[in-house]
């Protein structure tokens, strides 16, 4: 009996420790907020202008544009919904390599027009939970033009807070991008493989 | 974008454009939208209208539009797009009012007349400079206010991605535009002419968005017209949208996708 009473106690304490320590760290979990997810959309525009103000060459920026991107982006569940009903056939080696080829493409299509927030900003305004995902908007101002509104939806389904939308005054990246993947896909007959081979060179 | 409002023809013309585009509209209003949000079912003849569009801008409005990027000066450049958009005020005023929107028929009568003093004339955007900016509006969207639905997709010649309901509203500006209306043949063919060079400047400062969707893409037909649609929903909407839900329409879950495993 007594011998009981203690493992009680001692199970109790460690219970309690355990719980301390889960309300000290961050879940990653359940735990995204309108300031985390604020948070990734500052920090991403933060990275957006360092590279762009590096002054490095184009080659080595479209570089750091697809490290940001893998960074900051859930690479994997976009590139996935981005296939369409394609990936439901790919095998997971196949996935993987047009996940691979997918986030190099991706990052020299937009790398390259990234030049035109050159002397523009972007201010972050508001984050709001949209059924099960964050939005956060923002507002570009660039030289010369009228300001217009980029949204970013930011889930933490994969693990970790990351943005798996962009909304560019309406204009849908991944809608946008479906509507590409799959002509691409048709041009080749539906062969993924060669998709694949060709993304590399796209 | 640029391929917008290319109308050089004589007033009877645009009239009977007009009144096409107008059956059209009535007869296109039929249909809803697929899954997808997007009701076309005259995609065969739009792609056609597309290819024809394609070939204009690769022979004609593109370099066109280079050229006079290349050899207009930039300020003078401005200056004409700002004189094109202190034309379209009138017709923006108008719309306004029609859509018993008259907070922003005061804030464009207001850019219209701080423009014409202080912008001599319309030459300079002294509006915008002092953080008045313009709410651009159409007759299209007089309609959406009035309760129209978009209506079938439609690729127009010359002026391309539109809907039923905004190529009758596109009509209706271009005919009953007040200004038309109010100056000599000659001024309003001359303001026509400012209004082209001003598309020619769009055309160019926004090259590289234009080409990639034209030139770069794997459908270009299929690019534009989500892009068009996307960016149209996103303009009507942007009142009621900012108040709630606003991102809702255009979401993509891709995390409980369809298509996911």
């Amino acid at each position: 009996m007594p011998n009981e009473i203690i493992l009680t106690r001692r199970a109790f304490a460690a219970g309690l420790a355990v719980t301390a320590a889960a309300l000290a760290l961050p879940l990653p979990a359940q735990a995204l907020t309108a300031d985390q997810a604020r948070s990734l959309v500052d920090k991403t525009v933060a990275d957006i202008n360092s590279i762009i103000n590096s002054g490095k060459s184009e080659g080595a920026m479209l570089g750091d544009f697809e490290r940001l991107f893998a960074r900051y982006a859930d690479v994997p569940a976009i590139a996935r919904s981005v296939l369409g009903p394609a990936a439901r056939q790919a095998s997971k080696a196949q996935l993987s390599a047009y996940t691979k080829a997918f986030q190099g493409y991706i990052s020299r299509k937009y790398g390259r027009r990234f030049r035109e927030f050159i002397g523009g900003r972007i201010e972050v305004a508001d984050a709001r939970k949209v059924k099960s995902f964050y939005e956060v908007i923002s507002t570009a101002h660039l030289k010369g033009e009228a300001p217009f509104e980029v949204r970013w939806h930011v889930s933490d389904k994969s693990g970790k807070s990351l943005f798996f939308n962009i909304i560019i005054e309406g204009v849908n990246m991944l809608a946008s991008e479906r509507t590409e993947m799959g002509a691409l896909l048709d041009q080749r007959g539906g062969d993924l493989d060669r998709l694949i081979k060709d993304l590399a060179r796209l | 974008m640029g391929l917008k409002n290319s109308f050089t023809s004589g007033r009877r013309r645009v009239g009977l454009l007009a009144v096409l585009t107008m059956q059209a509209g009535l007869a296109g209003c039929a249909g809803a939208p697929g899954p997808d949000g997007i009701n076309d079912p005259y995609e065969a003849t739009n792609r056609k209208v597309h290819a024809f569009n394609r070939g204009v801008d690769r022979a004609l409005v593109g370099p066109a539009a280079e050229g006079y990027g290349s050899v207009v000066p930039e300020p003078v450049q401005r200056v004409v797009g700002n004189v094109a958009d202190t034309l379209d005020l009138p017709g923006d005023i108008a719309n306004n009012l029609l859509q018993l929107r008259i907070a922003d028929a005061g804030q464009n009568s207001l850019r219209l007349t701080m423009n014409l003093i202080f912008g001599i004339g319309g030459l300079f955007d002294f509006s915008t400079a002092i953080g008045l900016p313009g709410k651009p509006t159409d007759f299209g969207e007089t309609l959406h206010v009035w309760g129209v639905g978009e209506g079938v997709y439609v690729e127009l010649p010359f002026a391309g991605p539109s809907t039923a309901r905004d190529a009758a509203g596109m009509a209706v500006d271009v005919v009953l535009n007040p200004v038309r209306l109010a100056l000599p043949d000659k001024e309003a063919t001359a303001a026509t002419v400012l209004k082209l060079f001003s598309r020619l400047g769009d055309r160019n400062r926004y090259s590289d968005t234009i080409d990639s969707i034209l030139y770069e893409s794997a459908d270009s037909y299929a690019q534009a017209r989500l892009l068009y649609l996307q960016n149209r929903r996103f303009e009507l909407g942007q009142e009621a949208g900012a108040a709630e839900g606003a991102g809702d329409e255009g979401f993509i879950d891709p995390y409980e996708d369809p298509y996911a495993e």
